[in-house]
């Protein structure tokens, strides 16, 4: 599918999308959002910029596999999942920092956890969707 | 003892990573493993002599009552030496025999797999356990029977030993539990001091069957015998091992095992002595027409095992030392002819007694090895076997019944037929002219023909000094199956007797047999007619109709149709929530606690109801996807309209993804065909309308259950205190339930790599094409 109005829209979209993707992601613990859908609406920027461009495009854009984003989501969540060890205390105990980061709110061990969904979620939809679209 | 059997074990999982490497260069370490375990077993022999029973009790289940317990007396004392000591002899061998094999690593871990399978066996203090080992025998037998694995007869031959041995499993285990359930013990040393528990309970004759299955299946014991013939498709070193020497022997083991807790009864001896009497008879005969060298040992096992369990339906003490001397005559030159026939076929490639002759003239030491074995068989005055026959006409001589002389005449004619199968086995081939197309038959390595040339040593030594092997190795064996205490000394020499009448007789008329005796195959074909008595015929019924079943079964629930799996599990799903809701009982709709219809809700389902009428008229795909799309999106709204914005955030993402994913999927498919029949597409349609009122009955009904917001309010009062969030459903995700999360993401990942290794893995092999 070939449109100039979609690809040039595109061109504006993607950075928006992903951006309101990673916005889903740091509000999810207050507002709704979260890692899972902002991980669906980051593979959805992608996916438009795919259909307006090609897929093979799209893979140039992202320069790595989607499939090796898979692995790094699930060690982020592993690792916040165990660093509570290190401290002595159960894993999965909400570990937070005092002080609020400006733009971003407060940060635990939850939005790391989060992030690792985001990731992982982005690798498995767009893997799934790339290599059906890529086969002939 | 636990060691013992752990040593094979982790021995065997070892040869996975270092596989490559014992083929190479260190497959000497192999036979080490029975050498260590026989040492083992040797020195503990003075402690079992002094009368002193090693247990040794480790935790497992303790829950079910099934622990690892161990028990080293008489009897385990016995097997244990045979198992590890003949297991070294056929290590050695073995490890020559498949020299260069391409799965030689593979054939020694079922190999010692099996060993410590039997070596649990022999050694188990629970019969639970001892099931357990049994089974594992059953399995790694299954393996090395199909160790050739390219051709079909040993693919089939290895199905039927372990479908046989199988069955026989699971009614030993159905036996067993139900011994244990009434004794209230599964601890076999417990189980000695319940005899007349178990004896006198109106369930006895339903375990002692039960148990009978399992034991003369695994024993090759009319009619499950002809596993055993079968079973020689295996290579030489494993019908020596298992078919001969040890594992068929575990079914005497069991009986030999229970006769102190289920015997001296009727029906158990009477049983024994019909089943081993007849098998015995039936198999010596059947030996003689073979032309197969290892039909003849297979047939002259089955006859051998049909002894040991008639001895052990005597019952007298006398049967029983003649039982436990017997096992061990009967394990030293049958391994010994096993491994004799490996060398010859190995080195003239035929085992057939009518093309062979002369072989003494090429392979004199094994020709030693095959005579030394064949003179015991026959029991020659001075070898163990004849010991052995002493003991065995003995035994029928002193049974006091009506019958005495009919179970002798039975023990001499079964034992004229061994006398002469030995001597086909074991001097056929090595006498008269050496056939001319065997004149470079060459001599193995040593480490092929020496075992043999040990075991069959052992045979005459033995004979020589019966006094002292019997203290050794049968004294308290059978003191551990009559559980006495009462001294037995094996005598060379009993004077002139008519024991010695019957030996002398039994020896000449089985020469006189094995002179005139040609068989052929003409012959044997005649014979062959008997086995149709047998229930082989039944088994490969079953084993057919088994087929027929799985592939039924496959072809109606896997058919690979996607709608065909999708109605089975909705129509499943059906019946159960339709099954539950009725027993719930009526559904009251209390219409006042519904909320008022507003317009807008009103709108969404009618747009609903507009999308699902084209999903169901059109004939385009792409539009009955994206109407299905339209009913996403509609749902979606009301998620908004009932206050969960982060489900309709996620649905209306997710919905957007489905959609295009349908359409990447679409795009390669065929063009639309209409295939279903009106019939089919009103089933359908039933089917769905059922689903979608079950599930509304269901929703209905949730109203009547009283309303527990117990959980929500958790959640609402915690999720700040505690995750330090305002969003509810996140801080259940991230931190509630974090670890289902967790999993989730797993689960997710697995399915892109599914699918990533799916498609990819296809698109290589089409691109080598």
């Amino acid at each position: 599918m070939k449109s100039a109005i979609l690809q040039t829209a595109t061109r504006y979209l993607l950075p928006i999308l992903l951006l309101f993707s990673f916005f889903l992601l740091l509000r999810g613990h207050y507002y709704p959002g979260g890692g899972f859908v902002g991980g669906l609406v980051a593979s959805i920027a992608f996916v438009l910029h795919s259909f307006a461009n090609g897929t093979a495009s799209t893979m140039k854009i992202l320069r790595y596999k989607p499939l090796s984003l898979i692995p790094i989501g699930l060690a982020i969540s592993t690792l916040s999942v165990v660093a509570p060890l290190l401290l002595g205390l159960p894993p999965m105990t909400g570990l937070w920092f005092e002080e609020p980061i400006p733009v971003i709110g407060m940060i635990g061990s939850a939005l790391f956890f989060d992030l690792g969904v985001y990731l992982v979620v982005i690798g498995v939809v767009l893997t799934i969707l790339f290599t059906i679209a890529l086969e002939q | 003892m636990l060691f013992t059997v752990l040593t094979g074990l982790i021995t065997s999982s070892l040869l996975i990573p270092f596989g490559k490497l014992v083929k190479a260069k260190w497959s000497i370490v192999l036979p080490l493993v029975p050498v260590l375990l026989f040492v083992f077993y040797l020195l503990h022999i003075p402690t079992i002599l002094g009368g002193t029973n090693l247990v040794q009790h480790v935790d497992w289940v303790p829950s079910l009552g099934v622990n690892l317990d161990f028990r080293l007396d008489g009897l385990s004392l016995l097997f244990a030496l045979l198992i590890t000591g003949i297991g070294t002899a056929i290590f050695f061998y073995g490890r020559t025999y498949l020299k260069g094999h391409p799965y030689f690593d593979r054939f020694f871990a079922y190999l010692l797999l099996f060993m410590s399978a039997m070596l649990g066996v022999v050694l188990s203090n629970n019969i639970l356990t001892l099931f357990v080992f049994w089974e594992l025998t059953s399995i790694s037998s299954f393996f090395l029977i199909g160790f050739n694995n390219d051709s079909k007869a040993s693919r089939d031959s290895a199905l039927s030993a372990l479908s046989i041995t199988g069955l026989g499993g699971f009614f030993l285990l159905a036996g067993l539990i139900y011994m244990g359930h009434i004794a209230g013990t599964f601890m076999i040393s417990e189980l000695f001091t319940k005899h007349d528990l178990i004896v006198d309970h109106p369930q006895y004759p339903l375990i002692v069957g039960l148990i009978f299955i399992g034991a003369f299946t695994k024993s090759a014991q009319f009619p499950f015998h002809f596993w055993l013939p079968g079973a020689m498709k295996a290579p030489t070193p494993v019908s020596a091992y298992l078919h001969s020497a040890t594992m068929v022997k575990a079914g005497i083991y069991l009986l030999a095992r229970f006769t102190p807790i289920l015997g001296h009864t009727e029906i158990w001896n009477n049983t024994l002595l019909i089943v081993g009497g007849f098998t015995m008879v039936f198999a010596a005969i059947h030996a003689l027409f073979r032309v197969d060298l290892k039909g003849i040992l297979a047939y002259s096992t089955i006859s051998a095992l049909g002894v040991l369990t008639f001895l052990l339906g005597l019952g007298t003490q006398e049967a029983i030392i003649a039982a436990a001397v017997f096992i061990l005559v009967h394990a030293l030159y049958k391994a010994t002819l096993f491994m004799v026939t490996g060398i010859i076929d190995h080195e003239t490639h035929t085992r057939d007694l009518t093309k062979l002759g002369g072989l003494r003239k090429v392979l004199f030491p094994v020709f030693i090895a095959a005579l030394l074995a064949a003179l015991s068989s026959a029991g020659l005055p001075s070898t163990f076997g004849f010991i052995g026959k002493d003991l065995i006409y003995e035994a029928t001589l002193h049974y006091k019944t009506n019958w005495t002389l009919w179970l002798t005449a039975l023990a001499v004619i079964t034992n004229i037929g061994l006398v002469a199968a030995g001597f086909m086995a074991g001097l056929k081939p090595f006498t008269g002219k050496l056939p001319p197309g065997f004149a470079n038959v060459h001599l193995p390595y040593p480490s092929m023909w020496i075992p043999p040339l040990i075991l069959g040593s052992l045979g005459l030594i033995f004979g020589v000094f019966p006094g002292y092997i019997g203290d050794i190795f049968n004294y308290q064996a059978a003191n551990a199956i009559v559980q006495t205490d009462t001294a037995m000394h094996l005598k060379i020499w009993h004077g002139f007797n008519t024991v010695l009448l019957l030996s002398l007789a039994t020896l000449l008329i089985g020469i006189v047999v094995y002179f005139f005796n040609k068989p052929s195959e003409r012959k044997l074909a005649a014979v062959e007619r008997l086995n149709s008595i047998a229930p082989q015929r039944i088994f490969s019924i079953i084993g057919r109709s088994t087929m027929r079943l799985s592939n039924w079964y496959t072809q109606t629930f896997h058919n690979g149709y996607l709608r065909s799996y999708h109605i089975k599990i909705i129509v499943f799903a059906e019946i159960l929530l339709g099954y539950k809701l009725w027993i719930s009982g009526p559904i009251h709709i209390k219409w006042d606690s519904l909320t008022p219809l507003s317009w807008y809700e009103v709108g969404i389902v009618a747009m609903l109801l507009g999308a699902l009428y084209i999903i169901v008229t059109t004939r385009s795909r792409l539009t009955s996807v994206v109407s299905t799309s339209v009913i996403g999106y509609c749902i979606c709204l009301m998620f908004v309209f009932y206050s969960a914005p982060d489900l309709a955030m996620t649905q209306f993402t997710i919905d957007t993804l489905t959609t295009v994913l349908f359409v990447l999927v679409l795009y390669k498919l065929p063009s639309f065909i209409n295939i279903t029949s009106r019939w089919l597409q009103l089933r359908d349609a039933v089917v769905a309308l059922g689903f979608g009122v079950i599930l509304s009955l269901i929703a209905l009904r949730v109203l009547q259950e009283p309303n527990v917001t117990e959980i929500s309010s958790f959640y609402g009062e915690n999720s700040y205190l505690l995750a330090k969030g305002k969003n509810v459903v996140n801080t259940i995700l991230v931190d509630f339930r974090g670890l289902d999360t967790m999993f989730e993401t797993v689960v997710l990942s697995i399915a892109a790599i599914g699918v990533y290794s799916l498609i990819r893995l296809r698109l290589k092999s089409s691109e080598k094409e």
